[in-house]
């Protein structure tokens, strides 16, 4: 059994590094992701944030423009999250002590 | 924590290290236009400054910096600078979260700049309040289950 | 290019994450997933994103040890009662 899980492993990550060999070079200028134009002919996000976050801005972090005015939907999604991953741990890990004095 | 047992050098040296970590979280919520760091990581290490008192002083004493109540609300808070930015362009006649509506300066764009700088300080105080409201929950809850 | 530097970030990414899985004592693995998180926002600097570096540092290798540190403690006084 535990040859098998290794066997399984072994051809996972496999797999995983069969499937990266087709990824394009890092910083490669002609990858489908930094073209002007997509595959599909439709415009490039990427680059047009680089040409134009300064411009419409006037800040310098690009990433900063992305996350707080282009994206900026997601990121109060993030928040929202944040936001309810503490409301959770309020409502599971609080004292419950009155209602436990009252019961006892 | 049952028995909380002070050590002088370790209080005194995360008291005094503490305000230098909240200074240092400003800077990068509000430099966070010209280098890297933002509302996010700003308030994670302001949250990072208060556990460090609230780890060294003992979580009874150190509700008088930070109280354990403060926690929802500020995070409530945060969330409500946020969207009110987005609400408020909404109202002044623009589309939601387009802060060129909200002609906070002459240019569009240095408009959008300071509407960028007002939702870091939304996420900055969300995600402060709520980080260090989940270490409270997690210390103090469930003490007599 | 930054090659040789990546790959002995990624030799220590290997070797922390197996030695927080082979780790008896859980605040040592704890310690060792801290170790973990730094080694990769060192490698996310080294490829260029600095703003996710930063975050990774902050998150990864402050708040996220002390708070399941916090859960290991509440955990193991309340199963030894």
């Amino acid at each position: 059994m535990k040859t098998a899980n290794y066997i399984v492993l072994l051809l996972f990550t496999a797999l995983m590094i069969y499937a990266s060999l087709g990824l394009p070079q890092r910083g490669d200028p002609y990858a489908p992701i930094h073209l002007e134009e997509s595959p599909v002919h439709s415009p490039g996000a990427s680059s047009y944030y680089i040409r134009n976050a300064r411009r419409d801005a006037h800040t310098n972090n690009m990433v900063t423009v992305i996350l707080a005015d282009y994206r900026g939907y997601d990121t109060l999604g993030e928040e929202t999250v944040i936001m309810t991953a503490g409301l959770i741990c309020f409502m599971l890990l609080r004292r419950r002590k009155e209602k436990g004095s009252e019961n006892a | 924590m049952k028995t909380h047992r002070s050590n002088p050098i370790v209080s005194l040296v995360s008291r005094m290290v503490s305000p230098f970590i909240m200074m240092f979280a400003l800077y990068v919520i509000f430099h966070g236009h010209y280098s890297p760091g933002g509302g996010f990581q700003g308030g994670t290490l302001i949250a990072a400054a208060i556990i460090l008192v609230r780890l060294s002083e003992g979580s009874d004493t150190a509700q008088l910096q930070f109280s354990r109540s403060w926690g929802t609300p500020l995070g409530s808070l945060g969330v409500l600078i946020y969207f009110g930015t987005g609400l408020a362009a909404v109202f002044m006649g623009g589309r939601f979260l387009d802060y060129a509506a909200l002609h906070l300066a002459h240019h569009a764009s240095m408009s959008r700049s300071y509407g960028i700088l007002l939702v870091e300080i939304g996420v900055g105080l969300a995600v402060t309040a709520i980080l260090v409201s989940i270490y409270d929950n997690l210390l103090e809850g469930e003490a007599d289950a | 290019m930054y090659w040789q530097l990546e790959i002995v970030l990624f030799l220590f990414l290997i070797v922390t994450a197996a030695s927080a899985l082979w780790v008896r004592n859980l605040v040592t693995a704890v310690i060792v997933l801290s170790v973990f998180s730094f080694f990769s926002a060192l490698l996310y600097v080294a490829m260029g994103a600095v703003d996710v570096g930063f975050t990774e540092a902050v998150v990864g290798a402050g708040i996220s040890g002390v708070l399941m540190l916090v859960a290991l403690f509440k955990t193991w006084r309340r199963s030894s009662d």
